[in-house]
């Protein structure tokens, strides 16, 4: 497992694993529990909730993996089959496709919430007045749960009766009930992309007002007196200097979107026919609904291992991106 | 340092033209006014009556009912104003408000055990995160711990598993333990989730208290057990109030565990909302009720959270 290592420009940004500067550390003895004594007392409890509740868990699904068993047949003997549970999943079109549903859904929701995020940050930047209080009013639905979004969300879709497809139709002239936003196929996709948006272009703005309200006045002072255009400034100071924590941003929304079930599982659960079944949503159904555990425990590797090593490549181009 | 970056705030170019800030300001409001419409309407659609939440065309304007807010509390079994008004006298407040408000009541409702249950659960492994983050952050801030970034990294990539996937092995470790559906089984598991989160958050607030001030008090013949209590402590009590409460919204928001792993003892309200069934399908009206009560301390906490909801929700990855 590699490390996420240093990153990223201002001290006030760190990754997850960054070593932080070295502090003048004093192992010494006072009166009482030694120091080392204090720090290992301190670590371990949380070490051994982690070490029983993620690790052990983790390592009985990975030997799961390499075994036939199906929880609604617990009676048969639990037999090794070796690889093939893994064989079985990369060489299953289905699962391929729905890799690719999952892509889709993480690229168009990312790069939307980036977009909007940027946009609306670059905005409230501005500082108009009140707009700590509209910040706030944005920032609502990134707290509520995503169950609970999924749900209501479902409400306002409701073709005959929910106010969406009334708004749609007051516009666009087309009958409110003459099109589903979460029951066609065409439209399906959209709508988790749409609701993910909704719920998480906050989130990147956030990070984004961060990245811009850490920009040093002197900077833009300097192009000022250097007479370079608004937008000159935009390009050469505001983007490039934004871009670290576009890319944390990026991060941490891909793997939850890459993980995200809940508000799917809601709006849709994985339909109409497969067309919003993420991965998630197949990994749930192979394992709570068909109970084949052994060939989900071989999923959930295979979904973790790519979201881990996705996530640690991607921190080294941050890495590149910072030293640049 | 962190804070004096982060305060070099306003430049004097974005600042510039008034214009420029009036069509800023309008265009963050009205995406704002957007954002929130969607959660007006389920404030009142928790108000209308039956008919009117799936009235066509959707009802802007109705007279507004408790209907929503008493079949989502109601413990008694299905009523109908004929049936109340064969009761027997006395009459109570109960019946009188559906006979005079013409209400059906659609009950039993379950709505109280579940809410219940989402306080012990959220409560109960804040409690538990925030106090072992809190120990572990001042270890991992203060010591010397051998392979200390490893460990931390350990700690965050637990984070980093689908819940679905996770959910597997737990559901057939608890099974074993007879722990699935219980709600020590889910504290220990939101813990363990939380746990994670609170170290990280934690050892960046401790980060920032500086280390003098226990060293003073190391010098003045405390141990480093009175440090901790009298000294760090007290200066880190923001942190831990805004750790515990990222702690308790996650714990309150769960929906992939609590779904998987509890179907009636420990459910909590997430999985619990969306099946609120009236007569003749979903009651819209209880639905919303009990979304915007459940929704209500969260937006509570965002308003008093604002000032630490980056670092929350980045996992302190990025610090105002």
């Amino acid at each position: 497992m590699d490390k996420m290592t240093t990153i990223l420009q201002p001290d006030h940004v760190t990754i997850p694993g960054v070593s932080e500067p070295a502090k003048s550390r004093t192992t010494r003895r006072v009166r009482g529990l030694s120091d080392r004594a204090i720090a290992w007392l301190f670590v371990a409890p949380t070490i051994a909730l982690l070490l029983a509740i993620n690790i052990f868990p983790l390592v009985w699904m990975i030997r799961l993996s390499f075994t036939s068993l199906n929880l609604s047949m617990s009676y048969l003997p639990l037999r090794f089959v070796g690889l093939d549970n893994f064989t079985d999943i990369l060489s299953d079109e289905d699962v391929w496709i729905r890799l690719q549903t999952t892509a889709q859904f993480v690229i168009s929701s990312v790069a939307l919430q980036v977009v909007i995020g940027f946009g609306l940050a670059l905005l409230i930047n501005r500082q108009f007045r009140g707009h700590s209080f509209w910040t706030t009013m944005i920032l609502l639905p990134m707290m509520l749960s995503p169950a609970v979004v999924g749900n209501f969300w479902t409400l306002l879709f409701q073709p005959q009766i929910g106010p969406f497809n009334y708004l749609i139709s007051l516009f666009t002239g087309v009958p409110p009930s003459s099109f589903s936003m979460t029951g066609e196929v065409a439209l399906a996709p959209w709508t988790i992309v749409l609701v993910d948006t909704w719920m998480w272009a906050p989130y990147v703005m956030l990070i984004c007002l961060a990245g811009l309200r850490s920009i040093p006045d002197y900077i833009y002072e300097a192009a000022e007196v250097d007479r370079a255009s608004a937008w000159r400034q935009f390009w050469s100071i505001t983007l490039p200097m934004t871009v670290p924590f576009l890319m944390l941003a990026v991060l941490f929304r891909a793997i939850e979107n890459f993980k995200m079930f809940d508000m799917v599982n809601l709006l849709t659960s994985g339909g109409p026919g497969s067309t919003t079944e993420l991965v998630s949503i197949t990994l749930k159904r192979a394992a709570f609904e068909k109970w084949r555990t052994g060939y989900s425990s071989a999923l959930a590797i295979i979904l973790f291992v790519t979201v881990f090593g996705a996530a640690n490549i991607y921190v080294k181009v941050l890495n590149k991106v910072k030293q640049r | 340092m962190t804070a004096t970056v982060a305060k070099s705030t306003a430049h004097s170019i974005v600042e510039s033209t008034p214009r420029a800030k009036a069509v800023a300001g309008s265009l963050v409001i009205l995406y704002a006014l957007i954002t929130i419409l969607p959660l007006v309407w389920i404030v009142a659609t928790a108000f209308k009556s039956q008919s009117d939440a799936i009235a066509y065309p959707p009802k802007v304007l109705f007279q507004p009912t408790l209907e929503g807010y008493v079949n989502l509390f109601t413990v008694r079994t299905r009523q109908t104003p004929d049936f109340i008004a064969k009761l027997p006298p006395p009459e109570t407040w109960y019946d009188k408000l559906v006979r005079q408000h013409d209400m059906v009541i659609a009950g039993p409702s379950k709505v109280v055990p579940r809410f219940v249950n989402s306080l012990i659960i959220g409560f109960g492994s804040t409690f538990l995160a925030v106090f072992l983050g809190t120990l572990a952050a001042y270890a991992f801030s203060r010591f010397r711990i051998p392979l200390a970034d490893d460990l931390l990294f350990f700690i965050l990539s637990t984070r980093m598993m689908p819940p679905v996937a996770v959910a597997i092995p737990i559901y057939l470790m608890y099974r074993q333990l007879n722990l699935t559906d219980t709600r020590l089984g889910m504290i220990l598991l939101y813990t363990a989730v939380n746990v994670s989160l609170a170290v990280w958050l934690l050892k960046g607030f401790i980060d920032e208290i500086p280390r003098e001030y226990e060293e003073a008090a190391l010098v003045d013949g405390y141990t480093r057990l009175q440090a901790l209590r009298k000294v760090v402590l007290p200066q880190a009590v923001t942190g831990i109030a805004a750790t515990a409460i990222f702690c308790l919204i996650f714990s309150w928001n769960e929906y992939a565990f609590a779904v998987l792993l509890t179907s009636g003892e420990a459910q909590t309200m997430p999985p619990f909302i969306p099946f609120i069934i009236g007569e003749g399908g979903q009651d819209w009206p209880a639905v919303a009720a009990a979304t915007t009560l459940f929704v209500v301390p969260i937006v509570l906490f965002t308003v008093l959270l604002r000032k630490h909801l980056l670092r929350g929700i980045t996992f302190g990855a990025v610090r105002k």
